[in-house]
């Protein structure tokens, strides 16, 4: 689009035609305040704000909904704009109920912003305010409405952005009200957008209200623990009894991948980390009941045990199970503990989508898979299966505001009516569990078509040819060679991107760290893996027993010790008689006391991802740093316990974790005025690998390694310190493999829902028993 | 129903069928129905809109845009389909004339609506008639049956080839929807509440599509300029402001009524002559000269012509024709705090002026004219109004604050005589009545 000159306060500023006034307004770096007013949002006009001069113009005009012409001579302040702001402050104040010292929005608020930048400090009336009693509108959102100003901007994120269209306008006048969906309560899907966009404390969390004060937290922005969609989520901390508290999930720092958005695990589902049945102190087996111990007393005994096993029974006798949720770090750390310490490929997960099928679709295929970024910008999307609504909220969300936003093209094939139906150009309905078919299909197979849907399925292909950029994203339903199948067929679109979705926050990680037993890292083949022999001295030739065939092991007696790091592979492979392990040395690592580490010999009280640093992979591919926000006493991150085991077995943790010698340079004070300066020296040597790992517990050290060994992770070091998603390469990643696809066992999450984490977050409990309150009484009796 | 008054200064057109049975379209094609649309039916579109530009015909709903302008506004080569809507909210305090030409004269209406869509291309038309005036959308809605069954509406109208579709649709009983783009939210099925502008409707209307909006009277005014002559319409009014309006007089007065008088008629002789004058001997105080949204005169300013230009000149509007007139034993504090409370239960809410300023306004003046005013109130009154003044999303703001700024203005020792706790001057029993709220010093 053609360029428009137009002049702000005597300076000259050039916009795209079509730029709104006070977009360019903000280019040319004067600020016109707004309330009402929302990048990505419809335009409302309502607050009156942003009204500036332009000359020719006989009254003020709002800039937010004035498109810039050649020529337009705009001014922004004077005394006819300052005095038009004032009165909207003092008009809006008027009927606010000023309780800021105990409005949770206090000290963040956008009200008490611009009135401190362009309100009046003198109250013109004295009549009572129009008051009425907070409401809670479901177990995470409250309102005040005397704090409401009516800007609409919870009304239209709920309808624009996530199509849920829960809250609407009753009443007319100054009578005018923000009211849910349902009369005095909400059905929606508890995303929380609402609270997060709202300038004021009208709209509250039902998880954070009254809980402090804003400037009493400090803030972390990492990656969600929760599902594979890699939203970043901002954590506020504060100091409490049991040590670092998390107090609020939001979404502050627009910087990460997911923009405006994060859904309610994002946002309220944290509060796993301060359940009280977190596991804090070690636990040994004794007299057939688990009894706390010293660390120093666990980590001996597990120690010495495995390394006593290893040394009788062989490494092929011993299994890792390692998790979907741990670090990339400490998946990598744990693969190369298993293949190198413990002397066994018998290393595996949950696996939650097939990965190697994925990468052996796509491997020597530059620039085939999509980052969820890239979602948003998209001209065509396919989505095969899955239901994004449901199990990737963010995916969902990019989707849909690409196709309002952008009118991209969406086509939704799924054997269920799901709701981005909504937003589809085309959908096919397929039979249950026919997406593999449909695969097919798309690849040549025409006479894989189901006869009544001949024609849907040919006008559906025929259209997807004729696309260009294709986004295909495709659920855990498509595995092995159908996988296989549709990258055949997308790759010869031009520009077309693929995205396999899996479960969990580190799926893609852990698959990618090589949790497998006939896959290295970087689904690298055993037979392959010299690169890996060489680096780490030594590697079992044999390829190791997958999970289920573990399991089947140890009940045949065969596994003589199973080491389990955050997985519940009893509870997920319902195996529930606990016979099958009885005779199974188990050492288990996790946050609570799961249905496995019921069962352990010895069990490890882990930091949760909140509680640690490393990073993580999106099922997309984007890789983002996982900071340290919150601390509960007692535990220890799962890298941290690795080593301290490794070294109790014997084994020389320098060939573990290439940690360093040297002296850490002075950085500066890291509190205090120089703080950010040292924060900036900090981020910028760590980037540079100048900061010199010292401690063998430093998952930095193993970074490295991945940088340097795992294909694909070759990422820009200082984009991902500085806090940006870096998408990975999978088609520089080995062959990968086809293989059982009955090895795929999808959680299949709801928007409720997060595994065992799920379990553990009462917020997350109360939005669904009250979503559902029959469902909660079954599952009571 | 109303009851119909005349006077020899009229000059009947648009009321030149009131009371003539002409809702009967028997009737109505006796006294000429019918014969302008298929005189338009011959004339090319431009040649309509030549017409109404001739004629001189402003909008009567209140702004008074010209008529012939507006329609030629609306893009000739869009693919989309093109509507033409009657704006049959009256709702302005003061204003009383839509519901006679929709009582005495529906197929007038529907003929202007035809004009109009002939005009533009358009090819249905929507009469949106007030939620209150439930028995004329009876009316109407006769009207509409009436004239499908002789072919006038519908396919092939009048044999000419050409089809058009006419609906009615009803308010649900708020002011704000008197403003277009409300109006055309509120025709949608939404809360009426009104649109960003531009784009105006001209080019993005109703369902998104190019649409004509016109007042009744407005619409009721095409089939006879094109019957009459436009270069007749035009020469009843004065240069610039063609024809004749119905003006609403009511208020003081001794013969009040819908009087249809040529544009630039004095006001003066409006109200003692037309009128009747005041009763009971009384003197003047004020003037509304356009409905309840128009500064208000005082008795020194009422030797003006009535026609646009005219009334601008003295600082008010002509706007929708409502002329109250308020003789000397009316209290204007109570006045400015009755036109508040009208204005502050119909705003829509939207932007933040017209909401909390109306609703600051009259909590104001309701303690104010009940004894519990201070000085400072005064000026706060004037500031908060001229605060809302050209600042808010619609005009309802701005038809606020008008005449409050008016009165504070013109009338402010009547403010003065509120003071420290004294009763109404005008009516001391019944302020004594009201509550009276503490009286604070300042």
């Amino acid at each position: 689009m053609s360029d428009v000159n137009i002049t702000v306060d005597g300076k000259k500023v050039t916009a795209p035609a079509g730029t709104l006034l006070i977009e360019a307004c903000k280019t040319s770096g004067v600020e016109v305040p707004a309330f009402c007013y929302y990048p990505g949002l419809s335009l409302q006009g309502a607050c009156r704000m942003c009204m500036v001069k332009i000359e020719k113009m006989p009254k003020l005009q709002t800039a937010c909904t004035t498109v810039i012409n050649e020529g337009m001579n705009v001014t922004t302040a004077g005394e006819e704009v300052e005095q038009a702001r004032k009165s909207m402050v003092e008009l809006l104040l008027g009927n606010h109920p000023l309780d800021c010292p105990v409005c949770d929005a206090g000290g963040e608020c956008e009200l008490q912003d611009m009135t401190f930048s362009y309100g009046a400090a003198e109250s013109k009336y004295m009549e009572s305010k129009n008051h009425k009693e907070e409401q809670q509108w479901s177990p995470v959102v409250f309102f005040d409405r005397p704090r409401c100003i009516l800007c609409y901007r919870c009304v239209r994120v709920c309808d624009e952005a996530m199509d849920v269209a829960a809250l609407g306008i009753q009443n007319r006048g100054s009578g005018s009200v923000i009211a849910p969906n349902m009369g005095d309560h909400l059905d929606c899907e508890e995303c929380g957008m609402c609270i997060d966009i709202c300038p004021v404390g009208a709209l509250t969390s039902g998880a954070y209200r009254y809980k402090t004060r804003p400037w009493e937290m400090t803030h972390t922005g990492t990656a969600c623990a929760h599902c594979a969609d890699g939203c970043k989520t901002t954590l506020g901390v504060r100091r409490s009894e049991t040590g670092m508290e998390i107090v609020r999930g939001d979404n502050r720092d627009k910087s990460g991948p997911n923009g405006d958005f994060l859904c309610v695990k994002g946002r309220y589902a944290f509060d796993f980390a301060n359940h009280t049945d977190r596991l804090t102190q070690p636990l040994i087996r004794r007299d057939g009941k688990l009894v706390p111990v010293t660390w120093e007393e666990a980590l001996t005994f597990a120690g010495q045990k495995l390394a006593a096993i290893r040394d009788e029974h062989g490494g092929a006798s011993v299994g890792v199970i390692g998790s979907n949720r741990t670090t990339n770090e400490e998946n990598y750390l744990l693969q190369k503990f298993a293949r190198v310490a413990l002397g066994t490929n018998n290393v595996d997960h949950v696996r939650t989508a097939d990965f190697p099928a994925f990468a052996a679709a796509l491997a020597g295929k530059p620039g085939a898979t999509a980052s969820v970024r890239e979602v948003l910008t998209a001209p065509a999307i396919l989505v095969i299966g899955n239901d994004p609504t449901e199990q990737h909220p963010l995916l969902a969300y990019q989707i849909r505001n690409n196709v309002r936003l952008n009118k991209a093209r969406l086509y939704v094939v799924n054997s269920q009516s799901i709701k981005l139906r909504r937003q589809a150009t085309l959908f096919a309905q397929i039979p249950q569990g026919g997406e593999g078919t449909f695969a097919s299909y798309l690849a040549g197979d025409d006479q894989s078509a189901p006869s009544a849907s001949r024609d849907e399925w040919s006008a559906l292909r025929d259209q997807l040819r004729k696309e260009t950029g294709l986004v295909v994203a495709f659920g855990s339903e498509l595995r092995g060679n159908d996988i296989a199948s549709l990258a055949k067929f997308a790759l010869k679109i031009t520009g077309a991107k693929l995205i396999c979705l899996a479960d969990y926050a580190n799926s893609r990680g852990a698959a990618d760290m090589g949790l497998y037993p006939d896959l290295l890292p970087g689904y690298v083949p055993l037979a392959k893996g010299s690169k890996f022999r060489d680096a780490w001295g030594s590697l079992p030739d044999a390829a190791g027993l997958t999970l289920p065939g573990m399991l089947d092991a140890a009940k045949n007696r065969k596994l003589k010790a199973l080491f389990v790091v955050g997985a519940n592979p009893v509870a997920r492979m319902k195996m529930l008689d606990a016979e099958g392990l009885a005779n199974t040395f188990l050492v288990v690592q996790d946050i609570f006391l799961s249905e496995t580490a019921a069962l352990a010999d010895v069990v490890f009280p882990a930091a949760s991802a909140y509680e640690k640093a490393g990073t993580f992979t999106n099922t997309y591919g984007d890789l983002q740093l996982v900071k340290k926000a919150a601390e509960i006493t007692g535990t220890k991150s799962d890298f941290e316990i690795i080593v301290r085991l490794a070294e109790r077995m014997g084994f020389d943790v320098r060939k573990l974790v290439t940690f360093g010698t040297g002296t850490r340079a002075d950085m500066g004070q890291s509190r205090g005025v120089q703080s950010g300066e040292a924060d900036r020296n900090a981020v910028w040597l760590e980037a540079q690998n100048l900061e010199p790992k010292l401690s063998p517990f430093d998952p930095a050290a193993a970074f490295d390694e991945i940088q340097a060994l795992v294909p694909g992770y070759q990422v820009s070091r200082l984009n991902l310190m500085a806090g940006n998603d870096q998408p990975t390469q999978l088609d520089l990643n080995g062959v990968g493999a086809i293989g059982d696809p009955s090895l795929i066992q999808p959680a299949n999450n709801g928007l409720f829902s997060s595994g065992s984490l799920g379990r553990y977050s009462k917020t997350l409990n109360t939005v669904i028993e009250n979503k559902n309150p029959q469902s909660s009484e079954v599952a009571a009796n | 129903m109303a009851d119909l008054v005349s006077h020899p200064d009229e000059v009947k057109v648009v009321s030149k069928r009131f009371g003539q049975g002409a809702a009967d379209i028997d009737r109505y094609l006796a006294l000429d129905g019918y014969k302008a649309v298929q005189k338009a039916l011959e004339m090319t579109p431009d040649a309509i809109i030549g017409e109404i530009k001739t004629s001189g015909l402003r909008g009567r709903g209140g702004a008074g845009f010209p008529t012939g302008m507006k329609w030629s506004f609306v893009p000739k080569d869009s693919p989309k389909a093109k509507y033409i809507l009657c704006n049959g909210d009256e709702s302005e305090p003061g204003t009383c004339k839509d519901r006679l030409i929709l009582e005495h004269d529906p197929h007038a209406v529907i003929e202007g609506v035809m004009i109009a869509g002939l005009a533009v291309n358009a090819q249905s038309g929507y009469i949106y008639i007030r939620g209150e005036y439930r028995y004329l959308s009876i009316i109407m809605q006769k009207a509409i049956r009436d004239a499908y069954a002789k072919g006038f509406l519908g396919k092939n109208i009048f044999g000419s080839g050409k089809s058009f579709d006419v609906y009615w649709h009803g308010g649900a009983g708020a002011y704000e929807v008197g403003e277009e783009s409300a109006l055309m939210e509120s025709l949608e099925g939404k809360r009426g509440v009104p649109r960003i502008k531009p784009p105006f409707p001209a080019v993005v209307g109703l369902w998104g599509s190019p649409t004509v909006i016109n007042n009744v009277e407005t619409l009721a005014s095409a089939p006879h300029i094109l019957l009459d002559g436009a270069q007749r319409f035009a020469d009843y009014g004065t240069p610039k402001n063609g024809g004749v309006r119905l003006f609403c007089l009511s208020g003081h007065v001794n013969k009040p009524g819908v009087y249809e008088l040529p544009l630039g008629y004095s006001l003066k002789k409006m109200i003692y002559e037309v009128g009747g004058g005041i009763p009971g001997g009384k003197k003047i105080k004020a003037v509304v000269p356009g409905g309840s949204s128009t500064p208000v005169l005082t008795a020194d300013e009422i030797d003006i012509a009535m026609d646009f230009d005219g009334v601008a000149k003295a600082g008010s509007m002509l706007g929708s024709g409502g002329v109250v007139v308020i003789d000397d034993s009316t209290c204007m504090v109570r006045f400015a705090q009755y036109i508040m409370k009208f204005y502050q239960h119909e705003s829509c809410g939207w932007c933040i002026p017209c909401r909390e300023g109306t609703d600051w306004l009259k909590k104001t003046l309701d303690r104010f004219h009940a004894g519990g005013g201070i000085r400072k109130d005064i000026d706060n009154i004037q500031y908060l109004a001229e605060n809302m003044m050209g600042r808010t999303f619609c005009p309802l703001g701005d038809a606020a604050a008008m005449p409050t700024i008016s009165i504070v203005k013109k009338f402010r020792k009547e403010f003065e005589d509120h003071l420290e706790g004294k009763p109404c001057p005008f009516d001391p029993v019944g302020s004594a009545r009201q509550q009276l709220l503490p009286v604070l010093s300042h």
